[in-house]
């Protein structure tokens, strides 16, 4: 099988999680389109490691791996915590920052 | 040089009274009169026993010194805080205490109901001290110490009563006036520095005959830009009328001991500078030539006794600086004036204060009339003052002034012939002022109001005004006698060669007299056989006008100086507006303006930074991969 499939599957699901993150506005469904942007680089590093022959590409995943769990450990408490003093888990509530 | 240790008192003793007074406040309202009239008295004893001591010694001995401390050393250029006592200063510190100390005793009297009397006995100490280092101070820099004082006392002293602003604004004016002429005598001290190297009188003195002539002049013209502003004379004399806002202690003290003398003593002093710059010289004479003459115009026309009497000084003064300008043959008969001037001119104002004191404060001499029968101890030494004002002989004008008008006579040629004619003719307008302000007042019907209850003034107030009396008699004749003040202050000036005599002492007395007497039959005249109005006609001539206006100087002042001044401010200000704080606040409106766009962006939704974020990443990579095929 033609590597340059991963790649493409890769190229989609990122291209999907980044088009829900601009678009949706669910912050619980934002955190999952980001997850699947880290997926999508992470099948490009194994891919491309598989076409290299070295293990560089899946080192780099097991990072990235690591890196999303504390992402999700941090991103989720605070999306929790947002949850609860607002009772509303919409991105565009939390605009306090704007001018 | 000798030197001596207690020249210092002569300036401490009032200076300590003026500090003790303004510190100790309130509590020393019950003795502060006592004690500014003691110090100002220890002072005028000191000076005695220095003139004691300076009489001991041989001609060339007599100036002592005293260094104070070592003021100001930068590189060769050396300034000491140092005192200089010798045979002109002597005449002033003489002056300044003596008659200082009589206006202090009348000032006693006459403040006594004003409760603020304490302050205004610690102005006149401070004003005795600052004029005294003025004429001790041994370099231009230390005069300058005491010539900025007497300008501070001053405005202190004639905004005395600021609680009414005329009075407040004519203390400014009078200082503002002053500023300009000290702004000539910083000046002069630059140029001094600059072309001699040094500030000290003994040093200008030795170094004199090396530096140029231009230098020179340029120093003496701003020296005498400093003498018109202090000693109000022309085109600085404007603020002198309005000083008479002060008490009329002060005005007595302004006009014959400190304050106007001032620049006539810088210009003595300065003799070795004027006489070597004869441009200067001949500037001084032609100044002092117009306010002669313009004084005695303004003070025909004057119907305040003080006013009156201020013109009357600026036109002796005048007279004192003709006399410094004519140069060597002059300067010892210009401090022979200022000396005698000192005495009858104090009596006259403290005269004038006298009058007012029993006449409810009025001072429109047009509501005076035959007072001599009401204060005839005030109407005697007045009468003194004023024959001795006059010149006529054996009082004390008559010797300083004609000697003043002799001497123009025979300064030579057309000069000369201009000079003379012009102190003869001040002196006959002289004459026809002051009988105007004796007939006025002392004579005739009486005019006053109703509620008011002329009295003679208090022995404290009297005796002062006898003193000065005594003084209007008798000091011309001493003075004169045997020439004592010529030889006594002669080691200081240059040798002056003979003069050719254009006119003998004789013929210039006869002439002089002769003047006199007509300006005073004319005062006769109009005033003595006519009624005189008590309100001042309005239909008279358009001289009188002008004369009243005080010959149009304000007007002048403000149309040339104020005017434009006022509207060069104001372009500044627009100016300081427009160009720099504009450009100032266009830097932050810029900024601001630029934030204001920027700021379109912080739209606070994380949904559109990611996408900005997004669009980031791609453009970039875009951006590489263009790059690398």
């Amino acid at each position: 099988m033609d590597a340059a499939n991963y790649l493409y599957l890769s190229v989609l699901l990122f291209t999907i999680g980044a088009v829900g993150v601009v678009v949706r506005r669910n912050a619980i469904v934002v955190f999952m389109c980001i997850e699947l942007m880290l997926n999508a680089a992470n099948l490009a590093f194994v891919t491309f490691s598989r076409i290299n022959g070295d293990l560089n590409g899946q080192v780099v995943a097991f990072f990235t791996m690591v890196v999303a769990a504390c992402e999700v450990v941090v991103g989720l408490a605070i999306i929790v915590t947002i949850y609860r003093s607002r009772r509303s888990a919409s991105v565009d509530d939390a605009s306090l920052l704007k001018r | 040089m000798t030197t001596s240790n207690s020249l210092v008192y002569l300036i401490a003793l009032p200076l300590l009274g003026a500090i003790i007074l303004i510190l100790a406040g309130r509590r020393a309202d019950k003795w502060g009169h006592i004690l500014g009239t003691l110090m100002s008295a220890s002072s005028f004893v000191v000076g005695l026993y220095q003139l004691s001591q300076m009489l001991g010694r041989s001609n060339q001995a007599r100036p002592v010194t005293q260094k104070l401390f070592e003021w100001i050393s930068v590189g060769t250029f050396k300034v000491d805080a140092a005192l200089l006592l010798d045979q002109l200063s002597i005449c002033f510190v003489l002056l300044i205490t003596g008659v200082g100390t009589l206006i202090h005793i009348y000032s006693i009297s006459y403040m006594s109901h004003d409760h603020d009397r304490r302050r205004f006995f610690a102005y006149l100490n401070l004003f005795i001290a600052a004029m005294l280092l003025l004429v001790l101070g041994n370099s231009y820099l230390n005069l300058y110490v005491g010539w900025e004082g007497v300008g501070l006392a001053s405005y202190l002293l004639i905004g005395f009563w600021n609680q009414k602003p005329a009075y407040a604004t004519a203390s400014k004016k009078a200082f503002v006036m002053n500023r300009i002429g000290d702004m000539g005598l910083s000046f002069a001290i630059m140029i001094a520095f600059a072309s001699v190297g040094t500030v000290s009188f003994e040093g200008i003195k030795e170094h004199v005959h090396h530096t140029s002539t231009g230098a020179l002049t340029a120093i003496g013209i701003m020296l005498l830009v400093a003498a018109t502003g202090k000693s109000a004379q022309f085109p600085l004399q404007a603020w002198l009328g309005d000083a008479m806002a002060g008490p009329t202690p002060v005005s007595a003290l302004i006009h014959a001991a400190t304050m106007v003398t001032a620049g006539v003593y810088l210009i003595t002093r300065s003799s070795f500078i004027f006489d070597a710059a004869p441009t200067a010289q001949l500037l001084v004479v032609i100044v002092g030539a117009i306010t002669l003459l313009f004084g005695a115009l303004i003070g025909t026309a004057k119907d305040d006794i003080k006013k009156a009497l201020a013109a009357s000084t600026m036109s002796q003064i005048g007279y004192m600086i003709l006399g410094a300008g004519l140069g060597p043959v002059g300067y010892a008969f210009a401090i022979m004036h200022l000396l005698t001037h000192g005495f009858f001119k104090a009596g006259m104002f403290l005269g004038a204060g006298s009058v007012m004191h029993g006449m409810n404060d009025e001072v429109n001499m047009r509501k005076y009339g035959a007072l001599r029968k009401f204060m005839p101890i005030t109407f005697a030494t007045f009468g003194l003052g004023y024959l001795a004002i006059l010149g006529v002989p054996p009082f004390a004008g008559f010797y300083s002034k004609d000697m003043i008008i002799e001497t123009a006579f025979n300064s030579g040629g057309t000069k000369g012939i201009i000079l003379g004619s012009v102190t003869l003719l001040g002196a006959g307008i002289t004459a026809f002022y002051m009988t105007r302000v004796m007939i006025l007042t002392f004579t005739g019907k009486s005019r006053w109001d109703e509620e008011v209850h002329p009295h003679e003034s208090p022995l404290l107030m009297w005796l002062p005004m006898a003193v000065l009396a005594i003084g209007s008699v008798s000091s011309g004749f001493l003075l004169s006698r045997g020439d004592a003040l010529v030889n006594w202050l002669a080691p200081l000036f240059e040798e002056h060669g003979e003069h050719s005599e254009l006119l003998k002492p004789i013929v210039v007395s006869g002439l002089a007299l002769m003047m006199v007497a007509i300006g005073v039959a004319i005062a006769f005249l109009k005033y003595s056989r006519q009624e005189v109005a008590s309100v001042a006609p309005e239909d008279v001539s358009v001289f009188t006008k002008i004369a009243r206006q005080d010959l149009m100087q304000d007007r002048f002042n403000e149309a040339v100086f104020m005017r434009p001044g006022q509207h060069l401010t104001q372009v500044l200000v627009k100016t300081d507006e427009a160009v720099i704080d504009g450009a100032v606040r266009g830097v932050g409106q810029m900024a601001m303006g630029s934030g204001a766009l920027l700021r379109g962006v912080q739209s606070g939704f994380v949904r559109s930074y990611a996408a900005l974020i997004l669009v980031g990443a791609v453009l970039l990579i875009a951006a590489i991969w263009v790059v690398t095929n």
